[in-house]
């Protein structure tokens, strides 16, 4: 930290915090360290916070604009999936949940395919948006897994998949369920062709998405930081009644654990990508 | 003892009256079992009325029942020559998942299910079928194994779901699921799955991606048990009758969504009542089930397999 951060900041923070009408677009307040950013710089650096490192959410589209070749992709068209199945309804109808998450996101469902090249390669990649009812899994983003393995196998590229996921998406009850096993045969049909499936784990990645096509990548990387489980924190302190350990369940436990390859900055993915996809696709290079 | 759901207290108190009958001494014999016959008429008619028409919630209850047949019951009278396998050689012998070699019909099967156990201490000893990764690789290890000598499998699928615990997470619980259904999906021997009770989520679905997916008539599959549903959606877990309504879980609206292939009968008053009589359906099912899959090629049935879980869901009607 420096100076500026340290006696410039808080005073802006402090000024802005007294006046009520604080324009919202205009500042993020980092969630790791609750500096004040200036949205603009903030959402330049992928959201990363430049003062703590935190990384911060963001959606399908920034992350492909900084992992392909100038930003440039295709989106791959998701066939539509059967909506609303069960008729589900809580408090909400699951149809206006579903319309509200269009609205706010501007896109169909909780995934986006692109087709792209990375480096000197073609690659397909599916990214999971969280702003889009938790990322959750149900028809939609199962249809978009399988359609980015299918797009993948026809190109004979690589598939790399970012995960974000609250779980399954329990209003479509059993269905949203039967996702794990669909997505398992799309990962499956990527393997049989010979092609590197590289799962990016991101913040969070929870439930039946983990217990599914999030763990089975034939590389697992995780973005610093994020929750990556099968069951919450919150389930598990309920059920068991204990403190759980400092760390527990996010990037840095796993890899003690065993359980993913490596933590990677977002600033660090395309490289990282490119050098890791090359690798194994057996890219001769000059010594 | 048999054990009252708390919807079935007009039945318990019909029976009670029956016992207080039988045991009633007299010389007016005639007319007690007159009255006693009356009685298990009334009993009968009851019992069959209320469990034709069960709501999902009272369903849970009953695939819940303390005294439903579980894992051990079913091998004991399914199976023939049973060898429990353990350990998954990596960790542990997880017991809330159970599996091993065994003859149906006189045939070479393996045998993987959960057991929840059926008092207190047997409870805690198998964690209420709450498996942990070890359980899921030992199933793993024991697909591999048919599949090697090309042995069918059967599954039966009592969860509430997989544990959630701090080292079933740290050891990769959600790893482990994953690689079990893996293993189901790519297996080249046949795999019949049975809900017999509860089918509990992931933890669930990581044995049941079976080339035949069967419910019990009174079993019950979720994503999430209503009461979590209800507890995220609702934001109370009171509300977990209305959350079991939305959700779709009994066999009969899975069916009709073509998520499991068919319903096994239950004997009237549910399979805790007569556990005869719950093997015998069982045993009519999976014969057919496995002569069917037999008959078709180890790379046939794999390929069968992924097809039908990629088209499930894809069919129905639009709204
Ligand atoms: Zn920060």
């Amino acid at each position: 930290m420096n100076w500026i951060t340290n006696f410039v900041r808080p005073k802006i923070q402090a000024v802005l915090e007294n006046k009520k009408d604080t324009p919202d677009n205009l500042w993020h307040k980092c969630s790791g360290c609750g500096q004040l950013l200036y949205l603009k710089d903030y959402l330049e650096v992928q959201s990363v916070c430049p003062n703590c490192g935190f990384h911060g959410r963001i959606d399908p589209k920034t992350r492909f604009k900084h992992l392909f070749n100038k930003g440039e992709h295709a989106l791959i068209d998701l066939p539509k999936a059967n909506e609303d199945p069960l008729k589900f309804k809580d408090q909400k109808k699951y149809t206006d949940r579903l319309k509200a998450a269009r609205a706010k996101s501007e896109s169909k469902d909780a995934i986006s395919v692109a087709y792209g090249q990375i480096g000197n390669m073609n690659a397909v990649i599916a990214v999971q948006n969280f702003l889009f009812m938790g990322g959750s899994m149900g028809m939609g983003v199962g249809n978009g897994i399988i359609a980015a393995a299918e797009h993948a196998v026809a190109k004979k590229a690589p598939l790399v998949l970012f995960s974000a996921a609250g779980g399954a998406r329990m209003q479509e009850g059993i269905l949203s369920l039967m996702q794990m096993p669909r997505t398992t045969v799309a990962v499956e049909m990527v393997k049989d062709a010979g092609l590197p499936y590289i799962v990016v784990l991101t913040d969070p990645t929870t439930g039946g998405v983990t217990a599914s096509y999030a763990m089975l990548g034939d590389v697992q990387i995780a973005e610093p930081n994020a929750l990556i489980c099968f069951a919450g924190p919150r389930v598990i302190k309920d059920t068991i009644r204990e403190e759980l350990p400092e760390g527990f369940q996010r990037s840095e436990y796993l890899l003690d654990h065993g359980m993913v390859d490596m933590i990677v900055h977002r600033h660090e993915m395309r490289d990282n990508l490119i050098q890791l996809l090359g690798l194994l696709m057996k890219q001769t290079k000059a010594a | 003892m048999l054990t009252y759901l708390d919807f079935e207290k007009p039945i318990a108190e019909l029976e009670s009256r029956i016992r207080d009958m039988n045991n009633l001494e007299s010389g007016e014999e005639i007319n007690i079992a007159e009255e006693v016959g009356r009685l298990e008429g009334k009993r009968d008619k009851l019992l069959r009325d209320t469990y034709a028409k069960l709501t999902p919630w009272q369903k849970i209850k009953v695939a819940r029942h303390p005294q439903r047949p579980h894992f051990k019951d079913y091998v004991a009278q399914l199976i023939t020559d049973f060898m429990p396998l353990a350990g998954d050689r990596a960790f542990a012998d997880d017991v809330a998942i159970m599996g091993g070699l065994g003859r149906f019909n006189g045939q070479s099967v393996v045998v993987i299910g959960h057991e929840k156990g059926h008092d207190t201490q047997s409870r805690i000893k198998h964690n209420f079928g709450m498996a942990r990764p070890e359980g899921y690789r030992k199933t793993v290890r024991l697909l591999k194994l048919a599949e090697q000598f090309d042995i069918p499998v059967i599954t039966l699928v009592d969860t509430s779901g997989a544990y959630p615990g701090i080292g079933a997470e740290e050891r990769g619980q959600a790893e482990a699921i994953a690689r079990s259904t893996e293993a189901c999906l790519g297996l080249k021997v046949p795999l019949v799955s049975i809900i017999v009770g509860e089918g509990g989520s992931g933890g669930a679905v990581a044995l049941a991606a079976g080339n035949r997916v069967m419910m019990m008539e009174h079993s019950v599959y979720s994503v999430i048990s209503p009461e979590g549903c209800a507890s995220i959606l609702w934001r109370t877990s009171d509300k977990a009758e209305d959350a079991a309504n939305a959700l779709k879980i009994t066999a009969q609206d899975l069916l009709k969504l073509n998520v499991i292939d068919e319903i096994i009968p239950e004997p009237v008053g549910g399979a805790h009542r007569d556990h005869k009589l719950t093997m015998e359906a069982i045993r009519k099912t999976l014969e057919t089930a496995l002569s069917e899959l037999s008959a078709l090629s180890g790379d046939k049935l794999k390929t069968l397999r992924r097809e039908k879980f990629l088209n499930m869901g894809q069919k129905m009607g639009q709204n």
